[in-house]
């Protein structure tokens, strides 16, 4: 359909508006905590700052919106959080001066900081509590790049809304907040204080969520007053009755639904900065009912419905991820925040799931366009070919979006780690391709870990070669393994070592969280906070799991594969001359590069000899991690995705055995290398298929293809049954690249021309022209590769 | 049955390619297997290194690494390192492969590898469940596969053994015994025609047409699904006269085969130099849209059915 002037304006004004750095947040947050206030507990001291923001952040409307409140003073303006992480000025600095993804910041701000937010946060921070607690073997694995931490400048967030806010009102949750409250045992509960302070701390979280609306709704009032456009004035009179109404109440209509969900998702990325900002999950589900009444009624048209839509995507578009500090602020990350819209899969009663809505919601995304939000669909064999197909002609558009899910094999997955099976039907996939029981769990990632980087450390038997720092366990010289197994052993026992240091390190934090950084706001939404009187990051989620997202599998596959076949079975090379060419990045050995990325079996290609290898490995990550217990009452889990964490990994990773040059990425996601996968885009998949995927909770396959070969509707029907197939074979998920190399290499050098070239990076889409060089580079040669 | 089946399996044949997700010949996903040696040599041939039926030397010099590796290693003393790169002495050149199995560069590859029955089958059945999921299957291909007629009657048995859809894409250049041998294995035919005056098939391809019409009528007469691909060569195919005259064929055959038009590429140029062939057509480009056009509602006209993309849906079948 023709999309409205009212929205092509407030699109053009979310694309074209540069992200700025607002200090309003932060200057709220710093006034808070410099006040005296009355001795009370941490969750209701937080309470209390939620309401101060809430209460003294400026509402913003913007000409035209139907669905209103921004996260910062006006859109793009991006809240810091300095009681997590406090920017110092050099931080400022870089966000204001980087190539890619910059944050403008104001001399004003940048005076704000000095004088007032830096002096008070500095060295108080949560980071910094984190920092002082962590060992010296942490900060040596850390520093050398064998994990990322998630929880060192954003809050476990990863969480994702059920159906729950479109039946029952705040007010209502309030009332369960209450009646929790009286039923508290101080006689016979040890933590009854503990839980009466958290629910007293949600119940004054619920009323600023109101009090916020109606905030919105006083300056709609105020704003029709002045409106001399008759059209515009009724316009805002109902956006007032609206923010009356909702979230106090459920919500009467479409409109209703969407501005209660947006201000549930304002209360929760305002009230911390979560990972992967929080997204309504199966929203063509949620909307469905109000979408079949208002059509009904004819108070809706679809029409109507989509324009309301197209506005609610603008919201999330106008929200950049908050900037990071520290080292990581020079990396360029992305503006994504991850809110993943979960489109058809299957109802809760395990029935098709896709209607009405979940075509019109693939509508919208093809003609917004926008980053933000992601979207997916959920794929179940009960669902229609027609729905895929839909889909598939949008992914051929180039836009990566959306990227596709194995709803079935959710399920399993999430019934395998102890969910009931109505709760796994309500759940989908968030962020990258992370799975969750949505509204009723805190599913946790908490850092990327470099497998390939281990293996470097145990060809060095326990040293890191690039700092010459011995940071893991002597695990054997590696000249002396007179088999592969004894080698291969060698590397899962120094993977042992590196995941329990990285456990000690989340055991504390997480209870850094629970004790310091309580989230009474969240905790509201997600079950069983009420219920048990506990935060969500204390375990007051019904479900608690960590992961450690796993980096470089078919990297790592190769270059094992490299070793057991040329210094073990052919004994084409020695052990010795390995690793000088490896200490030599392989400069003066080209044609010892060669024989170790030609004449091995690689990931990739429906070998069985290089996947058993794979599925050694897979077992061995999985058995390092799977069934710890966190501090949650919890489990740990793995899954396999990079974001762009493969290039960070890849850069601080010497020369590796399968070829690859020092600081060159890694393979990201379960992706075979770049380049080793020569038998088209089947044998990748069966390749990937031999994992157990059903054992992780989430893997990503990026899947590149040039337009050539999605021209015809006969070839969407090649992709549909492509991921039909992959389905069977129990994949989780699969995204798609779709632009052929020439048009990137055009992009790289006139990026002007090419602001809104969207490709799939890694999990998630982002803007061609705002990637490092580095990531530019390895898509193109992803694509070049594509050219079956 | 069984017996005849062990039988077959043991049969091997000269393969150059098996290439996957192949969505462009014959319907769903499938497998094509690529058989070596065609008696035809056109000049836009697609796959120069084809037509030999033997295992023969392909060398890219934009991959040697200049190791001298393949010097040293060859038997026969046939490479030479030159200014411009490695030359193979096609006089001494027994192309008995040992250059290709020490290049660790991929410089230096053998074109053709000799496959039994089982080694190809087990490739196949690699991707059973896309043929599955989307009732495609396998496209023999070549090459022309009629040129090993008891290796392709062998890999057609084991497919039909295994519920596995056959495609057979042929010059239609054979004896009719060898067709007769193969046919009731076969789903589908993609039947190449490309010139109908004799004097310039001969002239272009290298061998009369006579024979490849017979074969044409004779398959159509024995009710088996055909589609007629006439490759678009422009100034050599493209003129009213042949496609007229090819339609005129096609729509008095017994049962009136759909037509696909194949518009020519460039693609081919590179692999000519590998191989150290001249390419003839080095100049041509590809057929203009229009041109494409016209010649589709020219055999439209004659009321045949005609599909100008490279894609067939499922329809047509």
């Amino acid at each position: 359909m023709a999309i409205s002037d009212r929205v092509l304006r407030l699109r053009k004004q979310s694309l074209n508006t540069r992200p700025v750095l607002s200090p309003e947040r932060a200057e709220l947050m710093t006034e808070f905590y410099r006040k005296d206030f009355p001795a009370v507990s941490v969750p209701v001291r937080r309470a209390l700052s939620f309401q101060y923001l809430l209460e003294h952040k400026a509402v913003c409307i913007n000409d035209g919106e139907l669905i209103v409140g921004e996260k910062g003073p006006f859109p793009k303006a991006t809240p810091t959080y300095p009681e997590l992480c406090c920017h110092s000025l050099s931080d400022l600095e870089i966000l204001d001066s980087r190539e890619k993804i910059p944050f403008s910041v104001s001399p004003e701000t940048r005076a704000v900081y000095r004088d007032g937010i830096i002096p008070f946060w500095q060295g108080k921070s949560l980071r910094d509590m984190i920092f002082c607690e962590m060992t010296d073997e942490w900060k040596a694995a850390y520093e050398a790049g064998v994990f990322t931490e998630f929880m060192e400048q954003r809050a476990p967030g990863h969480t994702v809304l059920d159906d729950k806010i479109y039946k029952k009102g705040f007010l209502e949750f309030s009332r369960d907040i209450q009646s929790a409250l009286s039923r508290l045992d101080y006689l016979n509960d040890p933590r009854a204080y503990d839980r009466g302070q958290e629910l007293r701390a949600m119940e004054i979280c619920a009323d600023a969520l109101i009090r916020f609306a109606h905030r919105h709704a006083e300056k709609a009032l105020v704003l029709a007053g002045h409106e001399i456009r008759p059209e515009r004035k009724v316009e805002l009179e109902r956006i007032a009755e609206i923010c009356f109404h909702v979230p106090a109440n459920p919500p009467r209509d479409f409109h209703e639904a969407l501005q209660y969900y947006w201000f549930v998702h304002l209360g929760v990325t305002i009230e911390l900065n979560t990972w992967d900002a929080f997204d309504p999950g199966r929203l063509d589900q949620h909307l469905h009912p109000f979408y079949q009444k208002g059509i009904a009624s004819g108070t809706l048209t679809r029409e109507t419905a989509e324009e309301l839509l197209q506005c609610f995507w603008i919201k999330f578009n106008n929200q950049p991820a908050p900037p990071k500090v520290g080292v990581t602020a020079a990396e360029s990350g992305t503006y994504t925040d991850f809110a993943q819209i979960n489109i058809g899969g299957m109802k809760p009663d395990g029935s098709d799931g896709v209607n009405d809505v979940s075509y019109l919601l693939l509508d919208v995304i093809e003609d917004m366009r926008l980053l933000q939000p992601s979207s997916s669909i959920q794929v179940s064999k009960k669902n229609p070919d027609r729905f895929i197909h839909r889909a598939a002609g949008i992914i051929r558009t180039g836009f990566g979006q959306p990227s596709v899910f194995n709803a079935d094999l959710i399920v399993q997955e999430l019934v395998r780690q102890g969910k009931t099976l109505d709760d796994a039907r309500r759940g989908g996939s968030s962020g990258c391709v992370e799975v969750g029981a949505f509204g009723k769990e805190n599913y946790n990632l908490t850092g990327y870990f470099n497998m390939p980087k281990v293996l470097e450390i145990t060809l060095h038997n326990g040293t890191d070669p690039r700092s010459g720092k011995k940071i893991g366990i002597e695990t054997g010289q590696p000249e002396q393994f007179a088999r592969f197994d004894e080698f291969f052993d060698a590397f899962v026992r120094q993977m042992n070592h590196f995941i329990d240091i990285k456990v000690r390190g989340n055991n504390v934090i997480e209870r850094l969280y629970a004790g310091v950084m309580p989230a009474p706001f969240l905790s509201i939404v997600i079950d069983d906070c009420i219920a048990a009187g506990r935060d969500y990051h204390d375990g007051g989620a019904r479900y608690n799991t960590t992961y450690i997202q796993g980096v470089g599998l078919g990297s790592l596959t190769d270059m094992m594969s490299a070793i057991r076949c040329h210094v073990f079975d052919r004994k084409t090379l020695s052990m010795t001359a390995l690793l000088t060419a490896l200490a030599d990045d392989f400069s003066g050995h080209d044609r010892t590069r060669r024989m170790l990325m030609n004449r091995t079996p690689r990931y990739g290609n429906d070998d069985d000899g290089a996947d058993d290898l794979m599925k050694s490995i897979f077992e061995a990550y999985f058995q390092a991690i799977d069934g710890r217990k966190n501090t949650k009452n919890g489990t740990y889990h793995i899954n396999l995705l990079p974001t762009t964490c493969h290039v960070y990994f890849g850069s601080v990773t010497g020369a590796t055995p399968d070829g690859r040059h020092a600081g060159e990425p890694l393979s990201e996601g379960i992706s075979p290398v770049q380049g080793a996968d020569r038998k088209g885009p089947t044998a990748v998949l069966k390749s990937a298929a031999k994992m157990d995927h059903v054992r992780t909770g989430g893997t990503l396959l990026n899947q590149k293809f040039t337009p050539q070969v999605l021209k015809t509707d006969a070839d969407l029907d090649r992709l549909v049954q492509l991921i039909r197939t992959y389905f069977k074979l129990d994949g989780h998920h699969i995204q798609f690249n779709v632009a052929d190399a020439a048009t990137l290499r055009a992009a790289r050098r006139r990026p002007e021309n090419y602001r809104d070239l969207i490709v799939r990076v890694a999990g998630y889409s982002d803007y061609f022209c705002d990637l490092t060089r580095a990531l530019q580079e390895e898509i193109i040669a992803r694509t070049e590769h594509g050219s079956f | 049955m069984m017996l005849s089946y062990i039988i077959s399996d043991m049969e091997s044949g000269i393969i150059f390619d098996i290439k996957k997700y192949s969505i462009h010949d014959g319907p769903g996903i499938r497998t094509t297997v690529f058989f070596k040696g065609c008696p035809l040599s056109c000049w836009w041939c697609h796959n120069p290194e084809s037509q030999r039926i033997c295992i023969e030397k392909l060398y890219a010099a934009g991959r040697c690494i200049g190791c001298g590796d393949c010097v040293a290693a060859c038997p026969e003393n046939a490479i030479r390192e030159m200014e411009s790169g490695l030359f193979t002495d096609p006089e001494k050149c027994l192309q008995c492969g040992s250059c290709a199995d020490i290049c660790v560069a991929d410089a230096s590859e053998m074109a053709g590898r000799k496959l039994s029955v089982s080694q190809v089958m087990a490739e196949i059945e690699k991707d059973t469940a896309f043929y599955d999921a989307s009732c495609g299957g396998i496209t023999f291909s070549g090459g022309e596969p009629l040129a090993q007629p008891d290796f392709l009657s062998a890999l057609l048995i084991a497919c039909k053994d295994r519920r596995i859809h056959t495609t057979l894409d042929t010059s239609g250049f054979s004896e009719w015994k060898a067709m007769d041998l193969i046919r009731h294995h076969v789903d589908l035919f993609l039947f190449d025609l490309k010139l109908m005056d004799d004097e310039k098939h001969r002239l272009f391809t290298g061998v009369s047409n006579r024979r490849i019409l017979e074969n044409l009528k004779a398959l159509s007469a024995g009710g088996h699904r055909i589609r007629i691909r006439i490759p678009v060569i422009p100034g050599i195919t493209d003129t009213d006269d042949n496609i007229a005259a090819v339609g005129i064929f096609a729509a008095a055959l017994p049962s009136v085969p759909p037509i696909d038009l194949l518009p020519y590429h460039h693609f081919a140029a590179a692999k000519y130099e590998r191989l150290g062939n001249v390419y003839r057509l080095m100049d041509m480009r590809p057929p203009a849209a229009e041109s494409l056009t016209r010649l589709a509602d020219l055999l439209s006209g004659l009321g045949l059915t005609v599909n100008t993309e490279r894609v067939i849906s499922h329809g047509d079948f």
